[in-house]
């Protein structure tokens, strides 16, 4: 990055006592300081919507009538159904979660290369589940300083007893992490009360342990370690950003040399606006120093402005020594010009075009969506044997017929077929006595009827003749669909 | 490359020595707990080693304390899937198989577990479609030599085809009247081309008509009058466009020459009666199986109880 730092080596090699240690490195326990502030109150809000989010969309409830589940949200992976709200997906509409997916994967483009790692500052969920499990360890045990002690001291049964508690802390909100998530594959409501019954399926118990352990693990122990080892996410970002994406920053050219108040009293004019406090390291909470430059352990929370503002409030210098800030303003700044106005940083071709393609695929699925139709028919002709020989000198051939019922309400459904001369159509539900050019079937509400449809016509005629089977709702003409399929014959001697 | 390690400014780590185009690569320390869960996955793999068959030796692997096996596993599946199945076993040979049309569910479980079976023990003549060939009949066409309706093919399934040293067998045997001497070649091209005729393979001719005598004398015991065969002998329908043998002129000369003598096993010494049952209510479902007689005759309320599926059941289409 074409930022140049003025910045001090923190960590110099010859630190490193030897060789082996170089290679594994302990973690270094992190023990972030309560902070308030804007950033601190923005991420309280967003805190509470993703968690609201999380935990009350299963419980809200959809009318879908009898034949359907009343759950507005719900991933009914025995039945292969995916209810969202209006929506009913089913599985060869499966596009739609594709669509729906890279929807987000471009949202996230869109967000990063405009407001940098704001996904990671605020909303992922290792960031939301840390910072609750932050506040579980500030709850317990106190503020950094206290923990910082604590953490040092000897293993006493008072500290055991605190590791304790905080540690059941972790694992019961773990367990209420698991739980939730099950809900959103089941009727909620008939779930709970199953689960604690033990009556429910024990894939849910398994998921409800794994996801416990995932979180306690995630959440109360490796926490900054998954963004800054395990995550993929930061190494793309980096590929997402530009000098036009907002990152947090500090501002060198005005900070350094830091120095303390009273060096500066001392010397005035020689000092920079830092005044060394450390109090932007203090609050962050993966533990790094933003003064260092950008990093790709800062997951951009912001808590460091907070923390740096109150500090130059107090100082009575101005805030944002660190601030949200793109590179060119930084570049802008450091010569003296004003930033470029936020219209032109926030509307740049880039994010243009994600926002342009992000909605093109937003109408397209939602045009898609308005013309699917609820009925459909997939035929495929039975290949063993690929005709039969009748005894009246006509010949048959079969098909595998799938009819498709996405309406919530059994249909009465008639299949029909399209030119094949002197052809009948019957089913295994019927007989060639009296078979005519269409035949009618009821299928059941929501589900797929498999048939298998038997075609006869005379034997002599083209070897291979194409026509269509369709299928129409007997309530509805304009409900219907085609599927091409073909005839064949014994080859004329 | 190691020449060109370095250790860079900002950061205070070494880099790898690795440069492209100006970027480097850091060699930042591996977080502990990495080599932790290294050697857990040792440990995992030193029980694995103990419990599952792991160390090839010359003829077998060790065995592990599990003394597990993939055959061993899959024995035990099928048992697994054995014991499932056993109630729909019973049920299906404690049901009449005339009345079996009346449970559907019953029924459908029958053919797809004839569906299985056949690809066991039929596949070997029938073809894995069903379709037959030369001698072997097509069990998905609407000609049945010995009947087509579900008791019918039971009867067949379990008895056998000329199993001369069953009672019950099917059996016929057609003379060999070319080989015995009972009719001379000229005869046998006549009787040729008349039974052609039948089936509209070849036009009336003076050889045909000569062979029209021949036929009634000869022929139409079994074949019957007007050449439309009877199913208590076996005997095929000669007017039909299907034929077992072939309907050219070679291959009719050799059939009335030398005789046909098909032979199916008689599987109820073979298999249990569910399977049978389930076979037979496979090949009756292919698309050809025809209505039980008897229920034909039975009164409008007992086919309502029995439900629609006895009125659907085949093409009925014997009269063709
Ligand atoms: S680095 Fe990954 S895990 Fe960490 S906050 Fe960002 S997206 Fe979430
Ligand atoms: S450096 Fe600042 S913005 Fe980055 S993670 Fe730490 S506190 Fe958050």
């Amino acid at each position: 990055m074409g930022l140049e730092t003025s910045v001090p080596v923190m960590n110099n090699p010859e630190n490193f006592p030897d060789p082996e240690v170089r290679l594994y490195e302990k973690r270094k326990a992190v023990h972030p300081q309560r902070i308030d502030g804007k950033f601190r109150r923005l991420k309280w809000v967003i805190m509470a919507l993703t968690l609201a989010v999380y935990y009350i969309t299963p419980w809200i409830r959809w009318d879908r009538g009898p034949y359907a589940p009343n759950q507005a949200v719900l991933v009914d992976l025995a039945n292969r159904r995916f209810y969202m709200f209006g929506i009913e997906i089913w599985p060869h509409e499966f596009y739609y979660v594709a669509g729906l997916l890279v929807m987000a994967g471009i949202g996230l483009f869109l967000l990063t290369s405009a407001v940098g790692r704001a996904w990671c500052g605020y909303a992922c969920p290792q960031t939301v589940w840390t910072d609750v499990f932050q506040h579980v360890d500030r709850f317990v045990d106190g503020d950094r300083n206290a923990r910082m002690r604590l953490d040092k001291a000897p293993w006493t049964a008072h500290k055991t007893v605190r590791r304790l508690f905080k540690w059941s802390i972790y694992l019961f909100i773990a367990f209420w992490t698991g739980g939730a998530w099950i809900m959103y594959f089941a009727d909620a409501p008939t779930l709970v009360v199953d689960f604690w019954t033990g009556q429910a399926a024990p894939v849910a118990y398994a998921s409800v342990a794994i996801l416990t352990a995932t979180t306690f693990i995630f959440g109360g122990f490796m926490r900054e370690q998954v963004c800054i080892y395990m995550c993929p996410w930061p190494r793309i970002q980096t590929a997402m950003m530009d000098e036009n994406s907002l990152t947090v920053t500090y501002k060198d050219w005005r900070g350094e040399p830091r120095g303390s108040l009273k060096k500066a009293e001392a010397h005035p004019g020689s000092f920079g606006d830092c005044v060394d406090c450390n109090q932007c390291v203090a609050v962050c909470p993966t533990g790094i120093d933003i003064r260092e430059g950008p990093q790709i352990g800062c997951i951009t929370c912001a808590l460091c402005i907070d923390a740096c503002d109150r500090v130059m409030a107090q100082v009575g210098r101005p805030r944002g020594l660190i601030d949200y800030a793109t590179l060119e303003d930084s570049e802008l700044e450091m010569a003296g010009k004003p930033h470029s106005p936020i219209r032109k940083t926030l509307f740049r071709p880039r994010t243009i075009l994600y926002t342009s393609i992000w909605c093109a695929i937003g109408l397209a699925m939602l045009f898609a969506l308005g013309n699917r139709t609820r009925i459909d028919i997939s035929a495929n002709h039975d290949r063993n044997p690929v005709y039969v020989q009748l005894a009246d000198g006509h010949v048959r051939n079969s098909y595998t017929v799938n009819l498709r019922n996405m309406e919530n309400r059994p249909r009465e459904m008639i299949i029909g077929m399209t030119a094949l001369e002197g052809g009948v159509i019957w089913s295994n539900e019927g007989s060639r006595e009296g078979a005519g050019q269409r035949l009618t079937t009821t299928v059941s509400a929501d589900s797929v009827a498999r048939l298998r449809v038997y075609v006869a016509a005379p034997g002599t005629g083209p070897e291979r003749e194409d026509f269509a089977l369709t299928v129409t709702a007997a309530d509805d003409p304009e409900a219907r669909d085609i599927d091409e399929v073909f005839f064949e014959r014994p080859e004329t001697d | 490359m190691s020449e060109k390690k370095r250790v860079d400014e900002p950061t205070g780590t070494e880099t790898v020595g690795h440069e492209w185009d100006g970027i480097e690569e850091l060699d930042t320390p591996m977080p502990r707990w990495w080599v932790w869960t290294f050697y857990a996955t040792i440990i995992w793999a030193i029980g694995y080693v103990i419990l599952y068959p792991a160390i090839p030796l010359v003829n077998s692997a060790t065995e592990g304390v599990f003394g597990w096996s993939s055959r061993g596993d899959y024995a035990m599946q099928v048992a697994a899937r054995e014991k499932e199945l056993e109630p729909i076993r019973q049920a299906l040979v404690s049901t009449d198989i005339r009345k079996l049309n009346g449970s559907p569910e019953l029924l459908q479980q029958a053919i797809e577990g004839g569906r299985s079976a056949f690809k066991v023990h039929c596949v070997q003549c029938h073809g894995s479609g069903a379709a037959g060939s030369a001698g072997y009949p097509n069990l998905n066409d609407d000609d049945w030599l010995w009947g087509g309706d579900l008791e019918a093919i039971e009867y067949t399934l379990i008895h056998g085809i000329r199993n001369p040293d069953h009672d019950n067998t099917r059996f016929s045997q057609m003379p060999a009247f070319g080989r015995d001497g009972i009719l001379q070649p000229g005869q046998i091209a006549d009787l040729v081309s008349f039974v052609r005729t039948l089936s509209g393979k070849e036009k009336s001719s003076a050889a045909a008509g000569r062979g029209a005598g021949l036929f009634a004398e000869n022929c139409a015991v079994c074949h019957g009058p007007d050449g439309k065969g009877s199913r208590d002998l076996g005997a095929p329908n000669l007017t039909d466009a299907i034929s077992l043998y072939g309907l050219d002129r070679a291959s009719l000369t050799n059939t009335i020459t030398n005789s046909r003598y098909g032979v199916m096993p008689r599987w109820g010494q073979r298999l249990d009666p569910a399977t049978i049952r389930m076979l037979a209510a496979y090949v009756h479902s292919l698309g050809g199986g025809e209505t039980l007689p008897a229920l034909e005759d039975v009164s409008e309320d007992t086919l309502d109880q029995v439900g629609d599926g006895a009125r659907n059941i085949g093409t009925g289409n014997e009269q063709s």
